[in-house]
């Protein structure tokens, strides 16, 4: 019936060290690009272990090319596709949960459809539309398709449905508006949805690449993410460790959020799994 | 809810439209305006060497990223929820490969492919291997770019079944080592059913980064050598962006997305019997 306990460990050993060897593996890419970003050139592919550091490359790759602009441009990007969808989705999501009203659930199943086919899909058409209305190369044009988030209302639907229709109606009798149930009741009980989705939505909007690439063609409005692609691709004599110092760079900031934050980013990303 | 509502009319349904409409007519080149074709773009479709040759790569790439990053996160998922050593740091080793850009990391793993110096041929040469040019040569460059996507994806399908693993009642378990059931019979008469309405989301949304992730191959092949790499959303970029044949590229659109719904419908259909909701 029971199993030894020597087996027991012996199989637990060779778990353990399965995790670790897929762990290590993992982080290979990283490792190997931090090496070369912080020692120079020499050392690319020579793993010594008490090479001299340097932080040259990053200073070299952030002098040729206009990173600073870049990160402008994504952190523009970043917060207002945030705050744009944070307004529209809430709301949506809102009348989605709460009011009754005729074709309401065929219109939250064409809501649905963007789950499945996304605006990165359909880059061809949403590129005449932007030509349409003359936003082609302009940072609201990278962000505009992705704003009326199918996700983001399906998310919010999901987490105010849960909260209890008695305290809206307290609210109503205390004479609170709609509105002002959403902005007192709904949003503050929705809070860890919110930061939940509003992870998500960064990391995903700073790592973006074929439609900011599409819409987007000069320095003033080019995210990160394109201004990295260019800068590895223009220049063929550029070294590998200045290239992999920008790698770092472009990826830096939300990969420090990401370590200081681990556990509420697992968890929130957790929480948006959960259907 | 109305901006919403135009927004989302805007941006999907009215280009989802537009572009079955434009797989119609054919593309305006200077003067010659846009006319009414039929179905000539779709013959054209059939003939296209490219097109055979790009879709048999997607199915490819979709028939090893699918499975293997699904049974890798869950493997992930296991070792993490299990209480090994360090658990942390091994979450934290799956899941970071999530949150760095695809065309960041295309940088690092492009140097890792390099033939001869890159680090893949450094370790080959430790053991007297001959140098192999991973992306240059057809019979490797697809596989190539399937290793990266599933280093992406997997950390990211892992969390899905560690926040499902959390749900599941530990005294299940302890019911089945009491009864004397193996790990393995636990894991599979237990576990796995449990864990279905998980592989039913998880291989949904592997199905369309099979079609959405091909950022990498920007930086690292570019669909090459002779389109052995590339992927049907990378050929239509190619044709929208690079040719300027726009109606050919709605044809294109209309294909991939054809073939999302009738593979996510037939998901559902084939998991429908294998689900217990709770």
């Amino acid at each position: 019936m029971f199993r030894p306990t020597l087996t027991l460990n012996y199989d637990r050993v060779l778990n353990t060290l399965a995790a670790w060897l897929l762990a290590l593996f993992w982080l290979l890419p990283l490792a190997y690009a931090g090496w070369t970003a912080f020692h120079p050139a020499e050392y690319e592919t020579r793993f010594v272990p008490f090479a001299p550091l340097t932080l040259e490359n990053f200073a070299q790759a952030w002098s040729e090319a206009p990173f600073a602009r870049y990160f402008l441009n994504t952190m523009i990007l970043v917060t207002g596709i945030l705050a744009a969808q944070f307004t529209l989705c809430t709301l949506a999501a809102f009348s989605f949960a709460r009011f009754t009203f005729p074709g309401r659930n065929i219109l939250f199943a064409l809501v649905l459809i963007q789950l499945l086919v996304m605006p990165d899909i359909l880059i061809v058409e949403n590129y005449q539309t932007m030509r349409r209305l003359d936003l082609i190369d302009t940072i609201a044009a990278i962000g505009l398709p992705y704003v009326a988030s199918a996700f983001g209302i399906f998310l919010l639907r999901q987490t105010f449905m849960t909260i209890p229709k008695e305290l809206d109606e307290a609210a109503r009798i205390e004479g609170c508006s709609y509105l002002g149930i959403l902005w007192r009741v709904y949003i503050p009980l929705a809070k860890p949805t919110f930061l939940a989705y509003g992870l998500v939505s960064v990391s995903h909007h700073w790592n973006n690449f074929v439609w900011p690439l599409i819409i987007t063609n000069s320095v003033e409005t080019r995210p990160l993410t394109v201004g990295l692609s260019i800068f590895a691709v223009t220049d063929a004599g550029i070294q590998w460790s200045v290239i992999n110092a920008a790698t770092l760079m472009t990826s830096g900031p939300l990969l420090i959020a990401f370590l200081l934050f681990q556990r509420q980013f697992v968890q929130s990303f957790m929480r948006a799994g959960i259907k | 809810m109305t901006p919403a509502m135009i927004l989302l009319i805007t941006f999907t349904h009215y280009p989802a439209i537009q572009t079955i409409i434009n797989s119609f007519f054919s593309t305006a080149r200077g003067r010659r305006k846009s006319v009414f074709i039929g179905w000539d773009n779709y013959q054209t479709l059939l003939q296209d060497d490219v097109f055979w040759k790009v879709l048999i790569n997607n199915f490819w790439y979709a028939v090893w990223t699918i499975p293997l990053s699904i049974v890798l996160s869950l493997a992930m998922a296991l070792w993490v929820n299990d209480k090994l050593k360090g658990r942390g740091f091994l979450r934290m080793a799956y899941f970071t490969p999530t949150v760095l850009p695809l065309i960041a990391v295309a940088n690092i793993w492009l140097f890792f492919y390099t033939p001869g110096f890159g680090l893949i041929d450094q370790i080959r040469g430790l053991f007297g291997l001959a140098e192999q040019n991973w992306m240059g040569s057809p019979d490797t460059a697809l596989y190539a770019m399937i290793a990266v996507a599933i280093w992406k994806e997997a950390g990211f399908f892992m969390i899905f079944y560690l926040a499902a693993l959390q749900t599941i009642s530990p005294t299940l378990r302890e019911a089945a080592s009491i009864e004397g059931a193996s790990k393995f019979y636990y894991f599979h008469r237990v576990l796995f059913p449990l864990l279905m309405p998980t592989t039913l989301f998880v291989s949904i949304n592997a199905v369309i980064n099979s079609f959405r992730l091909v950022d990498h191959i920007f930086v690292m092949t570019e669909g090459g050598p002779n389109n052995a790499s590339s992927l049907l959303l990378f050929y239509i970029y190619k044709v929208a962006f690079d040719y300027w044949d726009t109606a050919y590229a709605a044809t294109l659109t209309v294909v991939m997305i054809a073939l999302l719904i009738f593979l996510a419908i037939g998901q559902f259909f084939f998991f429908d019997r294998r689900v217990h909701y709770k």
